[in-house]
């Protein structure tokens, strides 16, 4: 679904490639979290896979092909949920159809009606964002990612700047509408990571030269429960371990 | 709380009022300083003159002025938004319009247009289309790069960027311009009167110096002051009406 092959990158001004040929695949339907210390470049691999910053070198492919000149390979939630305040929820939602075109109104109403039951928010169209608590604005903005109908979808910590019992709601209530499509998922947070994803990336040290993988020893569905589990706080202690390594 | 700030100005307007009764009434020299109540007194006396001839006349300068005004901010704003070469020509240069003394200027208009209108629409123009340039193009260049990113992933180019999220995300400041234009045109107006014309608001002050009239001269301004207030109140009601999300930015 997603391959990364010798990816390069600086930053302009920076004296060192931030990602230094930077080589991974990631398989359909996978969920997969990139995982590493803040500020240490997860986010770049984003935005490069977006086209937000250009590649100095390497290739990136989306569903087998070179994804330089093409739209709506991949759906992107960013941190924040980026709502615009000006429009309700719906109209928010619908920003991705409104762009893709070739919908009437009737079919994009429709669409956002439906995107908004699948995430619990159904009644809640007409409301402004500001009307929403946190949780409820970051199911708005994933079913905003949903809507841009692509299958690879690129989550970045978006419960980040949740509170605790919101974040790990939301982090169950994401692996429940986890269906068929390819998640890659950036924490900082290794619980989450663990408890999220069938496979962990490890970002070591800063520039960044590999992505170490990890196969969480976890079968889905999953409860909280799962992060009891003897394999399970082993790879947790052996990610800890790796990320402290990497910020010494 | 809204009702409490309303209270203060109130009480602060009625001690300035007060200050300027008491201060007129002990210089007892109404051609110089006449006190609020004089000034009153004097506008009532002069209401068919000032609100059939003079003030209609002033209101139609300042509007055909701020209408161009607003016309040519924003066609600037816009233009200095889509062009960085644009920026560069135009920026330095609209603030250069600004250290031009307008009232050193006005005669000249009078001689290039004569007492018509365009005289005075002019002065107006050089005094209002700059807040709005600048205030709507900084209205552009607030919008979040990362709402500009999260779009275009959506795959919207610069011209869905600027009407989807450009033009809504400077509607606050295109307000802040317009309740900073409304004054400055009015002031605008009364200048390009003062200096030259045959009926105005600004003409009729003047007149009415020449005449030792301190009363006179102080009803048009009055009525200008409580004439820019109505409108700027206006502005800020369709402000409330049309971005009630302006707090949730």
């Amino acid at each position: 679904m997603l391959e990364f092959e010798n990816v390069s990158f600086r930053y302009e001004g920076a004296d060192f490639d931030i990602l230094d040929q930077i080589s991974f695949h990631i398989a359909p339907g996978e969920f997969v979290s990139i995982l590493g210390p803040s500020g240490c470049g997860k986010s770049t691999i984003f935005r490069l896979i977006c086209q937000l910053l250009p590649r100095m070198a390497g290739t990136i492919k989306a569903g087998g092909q070179e994804i330089t000149g093409r739209r709506g390979y991949c759906g992107y939630m960013p941190q924040r949920d980026l709502l615009f305040p000006w429009r309700t929820v719906a109209a928010n939602l619908r920003l991705p159809l409104e762009l893709r075109g070739g919908m009437s109104k009737g079919q994009m109403e429709q669409y956002t009606a439906q995107a908004l039951e699948a995430v619990g928010l159904g009644g809640w169209g007409s409301k402004r964002p500001a009307e929403l608590s946190g949780g409820m604005r970051q199911r708005a903005a994933f079913a905003r990612t949903l809507l841009t109908g692509s299958d690879l979808l690129l989550l970045d910590e978006p419960f980040s700047a949740l509170d605790f019992l919101t974040r790990i709601t939301m982090q169950e209530w994401l692996l429940e509408q986890w269906k068929q499509k390819t998640i890659l998922f950036i924490t900082h947070d290794v619980e989450e990571a663990i408890f999220l994803s069938g496979r962990v990336l490890v970002i070591e040290n800063m520039p960044i030269q590999r992505l170490v993988s990890f196969d969480v020893p976890a079968g889905y569905p999953r409860t909280r429960a799962c992060l009891s589990d003897p394999a399970m706080l082993t790879l947790r202690e052996n990610l800890i371990t790796r990320l402290r390594k990497g910020a010494q | 709380m809204r009702k409490n700030t309303s209270f203060s100005a109130l009480l602060l307007l009625f001690a300035l009022l007060l200050l300027w009764q008491l201060g007129a009434m002990g210089m007892d020299a109404a051609y110089i300083l006449p006190s609020p109540v004089q000034v009153l007194v004097r506008l009532w006396q002069l209401r068919v003159p000032l609100f059939t001839a003079h003030l209609p006349a002033t209101l139609l300068c300042t509007g055909i002025g701020l209408v161009i005004s607003i016309v040519l901010g924003l066609l600037l704003a816009v233009l200095m938004d889509i062009s960085p070469t644009a920026e560069k020509m135009l920026y330095p240069v609209i603030i250069a319009s600004q250290t031009i003394p307008t009232t050193a200027l006005a005669p000249l208009f009078v001689l290039w247009f004569g007492y018509t209108i365009w005289s005075k629409v002019l002065v107006t123009i050089l005094i209002t289309f700059f807040p709005i340039a600048i205030t709507v193009f900084d209205g552009f260049r607030s919008v979040h790069t990362d709402m500009a990113d999260l779009l275009q992933t959506f795959g919207a180019g610069e011209k869905e960027i600027f009407f989807k999220l450009k033009v809504p995300a400077a509607l606050p400041y295109f307000f802040s311009a317009i309740k900073m234009a409304i004054p400055l045109s009015i002031i605008g107006a009364a200048i390009g009167e003062w200096l030259g014309a045959q009926a105005g608001l600004g003409y009729f002050s003047r007149r009415m110096m020449t005449q030792l009239d301190g009363a006179g001269v102080f009803a048009p301004i009055v009525l200008l002051s409580i004439v820019a207030m109505a409108a700027v109140g206006i502005v800020s009601w369709l402000e409330r009406k049309i971005i009630h999300w302006r707090g949730d930015l």
